[in-house]
């Protein structure tokens, strides 16, 4: 416990908690999956630790294990040097350790107070929200939030709603308080309110640690940074000693080794063109800003990028599942700009979702009902009125073994094969008809390796059939594996279109992070 | 800790559908009985009565097809509703509707034209008034996210009163004395019966024929695949070019109109004459939806289910009489068996295992 008079400037009715915290030796696993092996990360007082790392790097992970809702298969965290267990959310609100999560929390239809009050143990029984209305006033004028506490959430903007978030965290006595993605929600002068903010709290005595894939957040704001990749620590350093280039080399990991096991092959003829694309997010907002690029026959094109920065949009866009907002797209000379879903489909492109549960199958309908799912208005498979079960049966016997998907029937319910044998179903019904165009989202995510091989063996088979394939994928070997040509997706827009030989890939890094154009 | 641990039961076969079915009626029919003893009846003889009233006569047995007869039609239709998750509470309603137009022509066209004509008018009147309303819900679901679960339980409401004003208002009958009836229908538009029944056969075709026709909607059309795509999982129908839009509408102009057709001959083969909501229907549109659940959302097994819960309808009149139990016991029935069904759904779905959790205290 520190001394009473070193917490001067702090608020009477908090008492200081934390002056430093350490994990050691934290490991944790799902399943057979490794999300953090063996990870030490330390923070003392008036410090911002930056976590940086790609996607399932188990920078949230290792966070959620601090906030107490995952615990850790082995390890001990510590604060002031002695060993504490955090059982639950409850057990770190009471060490005083808060956290924001990347996704808000909060009830839209009730208002500020209410929503703070619900999460505070000394919430009176009646009338909890005159309680709390006094403290919000306060911690919002500490801080410059400028927070009404009687507005309801559902007015407030993303960042408005996250500073609530933060005050509430500040009310349950967060010392430590840990922010995911915080800017992922927020416009540049948001993100610059609140780093403003996170800099006074930084000046109160707080501690912060700021789970970020993005260089300039990092470097901009952070005394340290502790560097994860594959659940792994590859990296820590003060952020006075590294610049952008040294970090992205430390997140990605690896020397970026060009080992293409593909053919060299001459592109043929124009499959599709995307002239300058705008498309709007789920949030009404701007999430692809004018792209425009080709793909060929016998090409695979790759868009790399960490997800949330458009691709979704743009490839939901592109299959017909979302609105064009300015822009054409055109396959094989044909204008499909916002055209239904099953004209596009008609027209040749095909589609491997990204969640594949959730979009690419029916779970409980029949694994040969699932053979069809996109194809059972041709007339193959039905004529205007009934389906053709004895040809659907037949196409789906020959998926299975076309495409090595292990199921012990055709008659099984869907949910019940693997993941993998579902992805290669799902690719199987997609090629099995020889589109112009395959979309391909993430389709090895979560895949063993067995089953990745054989999925990146097909998208390279088609290939070489003639097909072309628009490849979305966080995974950087898979990328620089198979695409011929490779675009780099921040924000919307693409920060350079690359050839698979082009020897600035080694900054592929410093693209997905927003600062190098080329 | 004990712990309670449910996932998803990997493989149910059809013995499985067969056991959960077995023993949600048992445990339904026990709990039942608890109700039976507290109102200080033998639950045995209770439960023997209803089915012997039912199912053990002539008598009974003709009643228990003269109620089967809207049962399967609403639950043909609400079965192809519920497969797509599009929750249509609002049969009451659509049959009121499908009665009131029925009625309409009838009454109006029913005096100038032989029955070979006005019959099948009426019936084709009735499925348009039942899908009309039902389109309504289908609609505002669909444009504007309204949940029909509140949307159809309301139109009920709007229809019974509409019904109302109706035959005490503008078409109450000349010939009823101050009555609220309409006057009764002419001959010309009235369906017939099985002598010494109350069987009006033409509806009973009528239903039989559409429930099958619907069953190989289900399991061998392209409408039906669309169906149960929806019905499994929305997103993936969208990813895969469904119209959603389409196949909604479609769905509610069938379960509406179907329990349009269901009120046609509740109005022409039963009562002859439009009167009060209550007497019209006695809730068969509530009813139907537990025959579509017991029927396991096949509209073939809806014929089995409907037969099984007209039986509790009529054997619930007899106990009523002979056991001097009143009149909502029947409805107390029903609703129990429903909540018991849906808890044997929940079990054949899901593997729910008791856990010891021996780590960390």
């Amino acid at each position: 416990m520190a001394d009473p008079a070193a917490k001067s400037n702090r608020s009477a009715n908090t008492m200081k908690k934390i002056d430093n915290l350490e994990m050691i030796g934290i490991s944790k696993s799902f399943q057979d999956v490794m999300a953090n092996t063996d990870v030490n990360i330390s923070i003392g007082e008036g410090e911002i630790l930056g976590l940086l790392g790609e996607n399932g790097a188990g920078k949230t992970t290792l966070m959620n294990i601090l906030y107490g809702l995952y615990q850790p298969d082995s390890g001990t965290i510590q604060i002031n040097g002695k060993d504490i267990s955090i059982k639950s959310p409850g057990d770190s609100r009471r060490y005083g350790i808060g956290m924001v999560h990347q996704h808000f929390m909060l009830i839209p239809n009730h208002s500020v107070a209410e929503n703070i009050a619900l999460g505070y143990e000394m919430t009176p029984l009646l009338f909890p929200q005159r309680k709390i209305r006094d403290s919000i006033i306060t911690y919002s004028k500490k801080f410059n939030f400028d927070i009404d506490p009687s507005r309801s959430v559902w007015q407030l903007s993303a960042g408005e709603q996250q500073r609530v978030e933060i005050i509430k965290a500040l009310i349950n006595g967060a010392d430590l308080l840990i922010l995911d993605e915080p800017t992922s929600v927020l416009t540049s002068q948001e993100t610059q309110d609140l780093f403003q903010n996170l800099r006074e709290m930084k000046a109160q005595g707080h501690l912060i640690i700021l789970i970020s894939h993005k260089l300039d957040e990092i470097l901009e704001l952070c005394d340290r940074v502790t560097v994860l990749q594959k659940g792994r620590i590859v990296g820590e350093a003060q952020t006075t000693d590294v610049d952008k280039k040294s970090l992205a080399r430390m997140m990605i990991g690896r020397e970026i080794i060009f080992q293409i096991e593909k053919e060299p092959m001459e592109r043929s003829d124009k499959v599709i063109t995307i002239d300058n694309v705008m498309v709007k997010n789920d949030k009404d907002l701007a999430a692809v800003k004018g792209i425009s690029f080709s793909i060929f026959r016998n090409e695979i094109f790759g868009i790399a990028g960490v997800s949330g920065n458009g691709q979704r949009e743009l490839v939901e866009a592109i299959t017909g599942l979302r609105t064009v907002e300015s822009g054409r797209i055109f396959i094989d000379g044909n204008d499909i700009t916002n055209e239904s879903v099953r004209c596009i489909y008609n027209s040749g492109i095909a589609h491997v979702p990204e969640e594949r549960i959730r979009f690419g199958i029916a779970p409980g309908l029949r694994l040969y009902e699932n053979a069809i799912l996109k194809q059972h208005h041709k007339a193959k498979y039905s004529n205007k009125l009934f389906l053709a079960y004895s040809k659907i049966k037949e196409h789906a016997q020959k998926l299975l073994s076309d495409f090595n998907v292990l199921a012990p029937s055709i008659n099984v319910q869907t949910k019940n094969l693997s993941g993998g044998n579902i992805q290669k179903l799902i690719l199987g019904r997609e090629i099995s008809d020889g589109p112009s165009l395959l979309v391909a989202s993430h389709p090895t995510y979560g895949l063993d390796v067995g089953a990745t091989e054989y999925l990146r063996k097909q998208l390279l088979k088609r290939r070489r059939e003639g097909g072309a394939v628009l490849l979305v994928s966080e995974d950087l070997e898979e990328i620089f594996e198979l695409c011929d040509r490779i675009a780099v997706m921040f924000q919307g827009e693409f920060m350079g279109i690359l050839n698979s030989d082009d020897l600035r890939l080694k900054d592929i890094g410093l693209m997905m992070a927003g600062s190098l154009r080329l | 800790m004990l712990k309670l641990k449910v996932t998803d039961r990997i493989d149910v076969l059809p013995r499985h559908s067969l056991l959960s079915l077995v023993f949600s009626l048992t445990a339904g029919l026990l709990a039942i009985s608890v109700i039976f003893l507290v109102s200080g009846v033998n639950p045995l003889y209770a439960i023997f009565k209803i089915f012997s009233g039912s199912f053990g006569s002539l008598y009974g047995l003709k009643e228990t097809v003269t109620k089967a007869i809207p049962l399967i039609l609403i639950g043909g239709g609400l079965a192809v509703a519920f497969r797509a998750k599009f929750w249509n509470i609002g049969a009451e309603s659509q049959l009121l509707m499908g009665a009131i137009f029925g009625t309409w022509v009838g009454l109006n066209w029913g005096p100038h034209l032989p029955w070979p004509i006005v019959v099948p008018l009426m019936f084709l009147a009735g499925f348009v008034g039942g899908a009309i309303w039902g389109l309504i819900p289908a609609i505002l679901k669909i444009k504007f996210s309204i949940n029909e679960v509140i949307s159809t339980l309301m139109l009920n409401y709007i229809c019974n009163e509409f019904v109302k004003i109706l035959i005490v208002g503008p078409w109450r009958g000349k010939t009823k004395h101050g009555f609220p009836y309409t006057d009764d229908l002419p001959l010309s538009a009235t369906l017939s019966v099985l002598p010494g029944s109350r069987i009006h056969y033409a509806t009973l075709i009528v239903a039989v024929v559409t429930v099958i026709l619907l069953g190989i909607a289900i399991y061998k059309t392209r409408f039906g695949y669309e169906v149960r795509v929806i019905g499994e999982n929305p997103d993936a129908a969208r990813y895969s070019g469904i119209d959603f839009f389409k196949t909604t509408l479609i769905i509610m102009v069938i379960s509406g109109g179907m329990a349009g057709l269901a009120g046609v001959g509740e109005a022409a083969g039963i009562h002859h004459y439009l009167s009060y909501p209550e007497s019209i229907s006695s809730g068969y549109g509530y009813t139907a939806i537990i025959v579509a659940w017991l029927a396991k959302l096949n509209p073939l097994y809806v014929i089995l289910s409907a037969l099984f819960f007209a039986g509790i309808l009529v054997g619930g009149d007899a106990i009523q009489i002979s056991l001097g139990l009143p009149a909502a016991t029947v409805q107390v029935f029903n609703g129990t068996l429903l909540v018991f069904l849906i808890m044997g759904d929940f079990f054949l779905k899901n593997r729910v295992t008791l856990q010891w959790d021996l780590k960390r205290n």
